[in-house]
């Protein structure tokens, strides 16, 4: 069995069992190791990816349920405003909840210019960070955004 | 006083630079330390300790941290302690490596050695280049030479990166890939899942392999030594499909049942315990007797990521990776439990999730060891579920605590019995604890000998059970209970937290007594103790306190003070809470002195998790149990603050510059519980004396009313 989907904007044949989660594949298959396993319950978000553009939990969806679709995870975020918003604001100490948080706010970005607050907190409510980093992890993503305002990127350039 | 008298622990252990200090011939510094990076940011301070004193930019600095076979011997990474005891140590090494290479270089321009500056890590001579530098001159100078602790680190007058917001080191890798233990890979990788002991004693009698095949869907491997079985498979799935499905195949006897009464802190009053008593005498004095009892029950370190460990053994050596908080105390506890001399072990710190104490990270190291010793050849990675994460890790001790006081005509306290009862705070390896898999082996652990740090360690009960307060006697009854329904280890403060929560709501209830503001009650109670004063003052200010009101009404203002440890960082803060039916933090101020700070920004950024964390054990966290065992296993059934809880913090380090660096971690613990204490009691009109704050404890309050 085989399934065709695209990571990170590269087209990718995984001959793995569509029952595998889709964070295994992405782990130990394509070697995308900044989704991360965390409950498996999708109680945590720290394994969150996009799938076509929507946050998505890789711990329980399987990967059979993703051909076809569009899969983004945080190494594609290198040179996105969020990245360097994070380290302005060394927002995180373990820093094991980053990757899922970034992916969450980087779908807000994507549909809202303009975040209020209220619209951050609540687009990252479904993520745990358990050392209390959340107010630096806000202030960054307000930062982000006010970056992306301040200099637009051109449509379709994140890929 | 002779400096070998009050050289840091770390020093003394590890004299010789060598150990600390190299200079590769890629013109880098190899820095290596045994204090390890558990989300805390020290390997961030730690480098900027090493290149203020060698002044060599921090760029050309690598860091290795915890690491047996070549990093420095620096016990366990705990109580706050890497930058006032690892730091400390660090300065004076570096010091005595830059006086060495300074004093052989005057050798060879034949000057005085104080002629000699350095600058990037370059030497100049009356402020010209000599040509030379740390690199050029290293193969003439031994650093292998134990140091005496008598080369002068800097003046701080002279400081340029000590003190600075340098951004951590760590940070750019942890958002971008790879960064943690899960992420490595090594050759002829087998995931491993264990199927767990329910509990100490507990007897595998049946085991429907066949259905735990079926379960996994691949090849997978059924490892069993005595009442410990591991599940193996190259695909990381199999094994993950296997482990969930085995504990349905899996028949145990002899498994201890828990009621879910144990899981309170008052079911541990009256247990059989061993007693000590801390502190003064009771004092000769007479008055009025008030007290109150307080309490915290089992609480979770619940850290975001379960545990992990590698292992390999190769050619009779055996490698292990792990994210334990001490990398040689886990090799001489490995080394016990599988009969092999500590030569032939190898521990290899790397980062996991943040800990906060003692959670399963030594545990998970052993599963692996055990698994790899019968599987040579092959690069064993252990992960934890999460429900085994939450079932099995050591959990933070409930505690009781009940406060007696002595009261002067004025109201003002002049005796003070602090009465814990509790579990132990300390049970690692290397100190009368078990390894999880340890109890499960064909000749099992002896019988855990809990017992608690020393107070000279600073206590674990009686963590901070002293009030700060100028009382004329003060003193902990002690009752440390042996015997506990789970397991419990070091939780982040230890006792501290329902210790300080304890002393600063009773300290609380006196001033309302007598009608007086809390704020100035406890300035009154600061004879002779500036650095207190000065940050209750500073939080009340930052707080825009003006007195409490009369409370009652919903809304809620709160104090709460301490010195860690009573030796290390002040902090006070201040919570402004909401309260219907739920608490509801809003915000909270902290000022905290933490005496020469090495990096402000990262250790503004403990307190605020500290501050966060404290709120979350204070009005959500408790370990429930049931007839299965620990019945919170997940993290709807062990809610934590979320985004949307979370109150907007400020946070100041008030200006200690000439004193000694006090560790932070841990010192906006129980300041938090108890500000957030006196607030709830300030928006109720009513007093909650039992953590945690939830809807159905509120609910009861009120109702009792």
């Amino acid at each position: 069995m085989s399934i065709d989907l695209i990571v990170n904007g590269i087209a990718r044949h995984l001959a793995l069992d569509p029952e595998m989660p889709l964070l295994d594949a992405l782990r130990n298959h394509l070697d995308l190791k900044g989704s991360r396993y965390g409950c498996g319950l999708e109680q945590c978000g720290s394994c969150m990816v996009l799938v076509d553009g929507e946050p998505v939990y890789a711990c329980a969806r399987e990967l059979g349920t993703v051909a076809g679709k569009r899969v983004e995870t945080v190494e594609s975020l290198d040179s996105h405003p969020l990245r360097a918003a994070f380290l302005e604001e060394q927002a995180g100490q373990c820093g094991y909840c980053l990757n899922g948080i970034q992916i969450s706010a980087r779908a807000l970005l994507d549909r809202t210019k303009h975040p209020t607050r209220a619209q951050i907190v609540d687009a990252l409510d479904k993520h745990l960070c358990r050392c209390g980093t959340q107010w630096r992890i806000i202030r960054a993503v307000e930062r982000a955004a006010a970056a992306m305002a301040a200099a637009p990127r051109v449509e379709g350039a994140a890929l | 006083m002779s400096a070998a008298a009050t050289l840091p622990l770390s020093f003394t252990t590890n004299p010789s630079p060598a150990r600390w200090v190299r200079f590769d011939p890629d013109r880098t510094l190899h820095l290596a330390v045994g204090k390890v990076e558990i989300g805390q940011g020290i390997v961030t301070a730690l480098t900027q300790i090493a290149a203020e004193e060698l002044d060599v930019p921090l760029e050309r600095i690598r860091i290795l941290s915890g690491d047996t076979d070549d990093a420095p011997d620096e016990g366990a990474t705990t109580s706050s302690l890497s930058i006032e005891v690892g730091g400390a140590s660090l300065r004076l090494i570096a010091a005595e490596v830059r006086a060495r290479m300074i004093d052989r270089l005057a050798q060879r321009l034949n000057c005085a050695p104080g002629e000699i500056t350095v600058q990037d890590g370059a030497f100049l001579r009356a402020e010209a280049p000599t040509g030379q530098d740390y690199w050029s001159l290293a193969a003439e100078v031994d650093l292998s030479r134990p140091a005496d602790g008598a080369a002068p680190p800097k003046p701080r007058a002279a400081y340029r990166l000590v003190g600075t917001s340098v951004a951590r080191r760590d940070l750019p890798a942890k958002l971008s890939g790879a960064a943690f233990i899960h992420d490595l890979v090594r050759p002829d990788l087998l995931h491993a899942r264990t199927l767990r002991q329910p509990g100490r004693g507990a007897v595998l009698t049946a085991l429907d392999e066949a259905a735990i095949r079926r379960a996994a869907k691949g090849e997978l491997r059924i490892l069993r030594l005595g009442n410990f079985v591991a599940l193996l498979s190259a695909e990381e799935s199999v094994a993950q499909r296997a482990a969930a499905a085995a504990p349905l195949h899996a028949h145990w006897e002899q498994v201890r049942v828990l009621a879910p009464e144990e899981a309170e802190a008052a079911w541990l009053v009256g247990r059989p315990s061993n007693d000590q008593i801390v502190g003064d005498a009771p004092a000769d004095a007479a008055g009025t007797v008030i007290a109150a009892r307080y309490s915290r029950p089992y609480v979770a370190h619940a850290s975001i990521a379960p545990s992990c460990a590698l292992a390999e053994s190769r050619d009779g050596h055996l490698s292990v990776w792990s994210h334990t908080q001490g990398v040689y105390p886990l090799r001489a506890a490995l080394g016990r439990v599988l009969g092999r001399s500590e030569d032939t072990i190898s521990v290899h710190h790397a980062m996991g999730a943040g800990c906060y104490g003692h959670n399963g990270a030594d545990d998970a190291a052993l599963d692996a060891a055990l698994i790899a010793q019968q599987i040579p050849d092959h690069c064993i990675r252990l992960q934890w579920r999460r429900e085994e994460e939450f079932g099995f890790e050591p959990l933070g001790s409930a505690m009781s605590v009940t406060v007696r006081a002595v009261l002067d005509d004025a109201g003002r306290p002049i005796d003070w019995t602090q009465e814990v009862w509790s579990g132990s705070h300390v049970q690692r390896p290397a100190m009368g604890g078990n390894m999880l898999a340890h109890e499960a082996l064909p000749v099992p652990a002896p019988d855990p000998r809990p017992r608690d740090p020393t107070e000279a360690a600073g206590g674990g009960g009686t963590r901070n059970g002293i009030p700060h307060y100028a009382i004329l006697a003060r003193r902990i009854l002690h009752h440390l209970v042996p015997v506990t329904p789970v397991r419990t280890s070091a939780l982040r403060g230890l006792g501290a937290l329902p210790n300080v929560f304890a002393i600063e709501c009773f300290i609380d209830e006196l001033a309302a007594r007598i009608g007086a503001d809390p704020v100035a009650y406890r300035l009154s109670l600061l004879d002779g103790r500036p650095r207190a004063a000065r940050v209750i003052a500073r939080a009340a200010e930052m707080a825009g306190w003006a007195g409490c009101g009369p409370g009652g009404d919903g809304h809620g203002w709160g104090i709460g003070f301490a010195q860690y440890k009573n030796k290390s960082a002040y902090a006070a803060v201040v919570a402004e809470v909401e309260v219907d039916q739920e608490v509801r933090l809003r915000r909270v101020w902290c000022a905290a002195d933490a005496g020469m700070v090495v990096n402000p920004d990262g250790a503004k950024n403990q307190i605020e998790g500290g501050i966060l964390q404290a709120a979350s054990y204070t009005i959500r966290e408790q370990v429930r149990f049931d007839a299965k065992g620990v019945a919170s296993v997940d993290w709807a059934s062990y809610p934590i603050l979320r985004f949307s809880e979370v109150p907007e913090i400020a946070c100041e380090l008030v200006d200690a510059s000439s004193e000694r660096s006090l560790g932070v971690g841990e010192c906006a613990f129980g300041p938090t519980a108890a500000a957030i204490g006196n607030a709830v009691a300030h928006a109720l009109g009513v007093r909650l004396r039992d953590m945690p704050f939830t809807r159905e404890r509120i609910a009861g309050v009120l109702l009792a009313e």
